[in-house]
């Protein structure tokens, strides 16, 4: 799920019960996020399916020099998709998607240690998609459509570690904005290699989002008052790009296993900077925070077995990079290394009808890190990060 | 591949996924929350703390209430409270202002607490506009585990009647107003005495930071002088004997540099700019005393360079007034030099420079035309009979530490030097540097820590403790603690 960064990987419920590997899969209309080009190569004439995935991730931090701990309240993330797929001709297909591939919540204790670094986040991005595919022979197909991403953010931090109001309530600004409006593209090919054999490629690119939002000061001190007005601020945050390579080979009659690689281009993410309209000295103004992620990789490994005509059941394992360079593990993404466990299951409960079940735990190894590029000194400690998913989905072709 | 087996390894996914999600991997191996923590062996039950101001939790130029309860002490017994430590109580006063009134009456030598102000948007610290209401009369009922004395020198914690009241009403004062207020040594028994009277099983000792810090303060003019070796070191093993006479085991605290506080460090010695226009305006008007230096002087070359004032554009080096030149007032020169680096202008006296010592009279800019006095400056020599003191002192202090199993020393001058060594100290989640106002480890009166350096000094004796008495105590997060503080309304209420 957490590919990572603030990218949460759960844009289809079949593809999640097999560790969310899905760009060379052709039995759903999931296609349209993971590999737009294998739309055509699904079976019925239209095709629409919808999910949605509960997510809990429970943060933990701990310095041990300090004696400092801190969990996080994390309300549970609500990842949603949907997808339509419409062959119009035998060789072209169109569709649309409604996805939300990036978001971040995470709500530390009200001025706990790292409060200067993030109090609480929530960065929510949805993707509209209208795909179109053609299939240019047996073997090979092209797809591809235009990414609308409205996304939203809203941040809350400190201003430092020490600054307080008269009656001791610490200085903090809340950043907001919400129906930002960019533009990205995903395009894909797949290609048929044998009966059982399937390879797809897919590119989704970066996708800048450019928030003009409102900074809302909370909390000065009466003698600071005027150097920290509410105004706008500006801010960038990128949206990595992703490419996926992909396949799938069918075992036998009944089981299928696929295989995808991820590789999302992180090093765009360079650092989170707010320039404020109204911040003056003693504030440092632009605020800018070093990110410096580095480009990171996903392998995912799926299996897909029909139990019989009513029931498919799914398994998978991932491993899951973070694009978190050491010193850079700032607690707004405190996420190392994962390794994601998946099941699912589809059961058709009429020739037109199926629901798709699945589940995802992630693990995270206790990971002992920094962020060294506060204004405030190192900030340092051990982290402690689980998640759990359960996703519900419908499907239905006529 | 047989299907069997497929379901096997989706059964066997699926598995492995509940089993890491119920059988943990969600907590930490070792969770910080869960520490059992020991004094080893150390009886923490009835800690007693004696020192100065630094021990009292004075900070901001005064004491008030949030201070008190963010000194050392205070946090040292939060901390020893995980380890069956007992409780700790302070002589609180009266309101978060500071300062303190004198029958009513207040008293420019005891003012409210420094707040930060923003004039022109430079930042610089006034005194709270505000109404001290701690009167040192109301005379606080102990006893109480918190015994430092703002303003005690070593052999203070040995003198009868030190806090009587009526000492506060002759001129000069023979007592200390905060240990009247505080009820300590109100009659014959010295502060020491009652000290091991409340029965300690633990103490921590830091005093003698006054008996340096008043001379150099003072720009060593000599009306506070250094305490002799021989009375602090006499001093010194009296009140370690009166601490231990029950068996109490102890922590020593010894003397930092007064060269690493921001009092003596933050105005440089070059801290004059001038322009071309008055560097040859400068220059002329010290073109006598040249002059006369060199005829007067004309054996001693190194004197000669020494007091050979001379201003080029850009920064230049404080005029200072230095009693140890050749006197050669009789010639109507002064004994005057240009400091160097070796020399500290206080920081009270940067409010000084570039002011004129006479209204009105252009040729008297404090710092070029006008030297900084004896009491506005130390000299290198000043500085270093303080620092022969201190070295001589904390020989003292280590020698005690080091000869009894159940005293333990804190190197305070160790990490205030770390604090002043350009990096400062990061402690885990932040970190401090002793930089004036902006550093967080000093508060605004230069001298004395921030509530965040207090912590940091509590964790420097909590890992002497878990070395020496094979204890194992938990430290404090300085984050929690505060740096520094801003004006506040006028109307504001102090009140606790």
């Amino acid at each position: 799920m957490h590919a990572g960064g603030y990218r949460v990987a759960i844009q289809g419920q079949k593809a999640l019960g097999m560790a969310h590997a899905g760009v060379a899969m052709t039995d759903s209309a999931e296609a349209v996020f993971f590999n737009p080009a294998a739309m055509i190569q699904l079976d019925s004439n239209l095709q629409v399916t919808s999910g949605l995935a509960l997510i809990y991730t429970k943060n933990r931090y701990q310095n041990t020099d300090t004696g400092s701990y801190s969990q996080t309240d994390t309300p549970l993330g609500t990842p949603v998709n949907f997808f339509v797929a419409s062959k119009i001709s035998p060789n072209l297909s169109v569709g649309f998607g409604l996805y939300t591939p990036y978001g971040s919540k995470v709500e530390w204790e009200t001025d706990w240690v790292g409060s200067h670094l993030v109090n609480n986040i929530d960065l929510q991005s949805i993707f509209l998609q209208p795909t179109v595919a053609y299939k240019v022979n047996d073997k090979f197909s092209v797809g591809g459509g235009p990414i609308i991403a409205i996304s939203s953010v809203e941040l809350n931090r400190n201003l430092n570690t020490s600054l307080q109001d008269e009656n001791g309530d610490r200085s903090n600004v809340t950043i907001e904005d919400s129906g930002i409006i960019d533009y990205g593209y995903s395009l894909g090919v797949f290609f048929k290699l044998t009966d059982k054999l399937n390879y797809g490629i897919n590119y989704r690119s970066e996708i800048i989002v450019k928030s003009e939002g409102d900074a809302d000061f909370e909390n000065l001190p009466a003698a600071l008052s005027a150097a920290a007005q509410n105004g706008g601020y500006t801010a960038k945050l990128p949206l990595p790009a992703e490419l996926t390579l992909g396949l799938t080979y069918q075992l036998n009659e009944k089981a299928l296993l696929a295989f995808d690689y991820n590789y999302t281009f992180w090093d765009v993410y360079k650092d989170l900077t707010f320039n404020f309209d109204s911040l003056n000295a003693p504030f440092p103004n632009p605020s800018s925070n070093p990110r410096n992620y580095k480009n990171s990789s996903t392998y995912r490994l799926g299996l897909q077995y029909q139990q019989n005509a009513k029931l498919q059941l799914r398994g998978g394992i991932y491993y899951d990079q973070t694009p978190i360079r050491d010193g850079y593990f700032a607690p707004e993404t405190p996420r190392g290394d994962s390794l994601g466990f998946t099941a699912g299951m589809t059961l058709q409960l009429s020739k037109n009808l199926e629901m798709d079940v699945s589940g995802l735990y992630l693990y995270f190894d206790e990971e002992e890190n920094s962020y060294d590029f506060s204004s405030e000194g190192q900030f340092a400690g051990e982290y402690k990060v689980s998640a759990w998913a359960l996703g519900l989905g419908v499907s239905y072709q006529f | 591949m047989n299907n069997k087996i497929m379901k096997s390894a989706i059964l066997g996914l699926f598995s492995a996924a509940l089993l890491s999600a119920c059988g943990g991997g969600t907590n930490f191996d070792d969770p910080v929350k869960d520490e059992n923590y020991s004094s080893g062996d150390v009886d923490l039950s009835r800690y007693v703390a004696l020192g100065d101001s630094l021990t009292a939790g004075y900070k901001d130029g005064t004491v008030y209430i949030d201070g008190q309860l963010d000194s050392f002490p205070n946090t040292l017994a939060g901390l020893f409270a995980e380890a069956d430590g007992g409780a700790f109580t302070q002589p609180l006063v009266a309101d978060n202002v500071g300062g303190l009134l004198f029958g009513g009456v207040s008293n420019p030598a005891f003012d409210t607490r420094l707040v930060l102000r923003s004039t022109g948007g430079v930042l610089g610290p006034v005194r709270q506009p505000g109404m001290p209401t701690t009167e040192v009369f109301n005379v606080q009922s102990g006893p109480f585990n918190n015994m430092g004395v703002p303003g005690a020198k070593s052999f203070h914690l040995l003198a009868p009647n030190y806090g009587n009241p009526a000492g506060l009403m002759v001129d000069p004062a023979t007592a200390n107003p905060f240990a009247a207020y505080y009820g300590f040594a109100s009659g014959t028994t010295p502060i020491a005495l009652e000290a091991a009277a409340q029965a300690p099983t633990f103490f921590t000792l830091w005093i003698g930071n006054n008996d340096i810090l008043g001379y150099g303060a003072s720009g060593g003019d000599g009306t506070d002088p250094i305490t002799g070796t021989a009375t602090f070191t006499g001093a010194y093993n009296g009140i370690v004997g009166s601490l231990t006479s029950g068996g109490a085991k102890g922590v020593l605290v010894n003397i930092p540099s007064i060269v690493d506080i921001p009092f003596f460090t933050t105005v440089l010695f070059n801290a004059i700019p001038l322009d071309a226009a008055n560097t040859v305006a400068a220059n002329e008007a010290y073109a006598d005393y040249n002059g006369g230096v060199a005829a007067l002087l004309a054996g001693s070359p190194d004197e000669v360079a020494q007091r050979t004032i001379s201003f080029s554009e850009g920064q230049n080096a404080i005029v200072i007034e230095d009693e140890s030149l050749t006197d050669l007032s009789g010639s109507g020169l002064p004994s005057i030099r240009q400091a160097t680096a070796d020399d500290y202008v206080l920081l009270t006296t940067s409010s000084l420079l570039g002011t004129l010592r006479t209204s009105g009279d252009l040729t008297t800019v404090i710092g070029v035309g006008s030297a900084l006095t004896d009491s506005e400056a130390l000299t290198a020599t000043e500085a270093a009979e303080i620092e022969a003191a201190r070295n001589a002192y904390n020989t003292t202090i280590a020698g005690l530490a080091a000869g009894s199993a159940d005293l333990a020393l804190f190197d305070a001058a160790a990490l205030l030097a770390d604090l002043n060594d350009g990096d400062g100290i990061s402690y885990g989640t932040g970190n401090v540097t002793s930089i004036f106002a902006t550093g967080g480890a000093f508060s605004l009166d230069g001298v004395h820590p921030s509530a965040r350096g207090y912590a940091i000094l509590a964790n420097g004796i909590i890992d002497t403790m878990n070395a020496s008495f094979n204890s194992d105590l938990p430290r404090t997060d300085p984050t929690n603690f505060t740096e520094v503080f801003f004006e506040f309304p006028e109307d504001f209420d102090f009140s606790p």
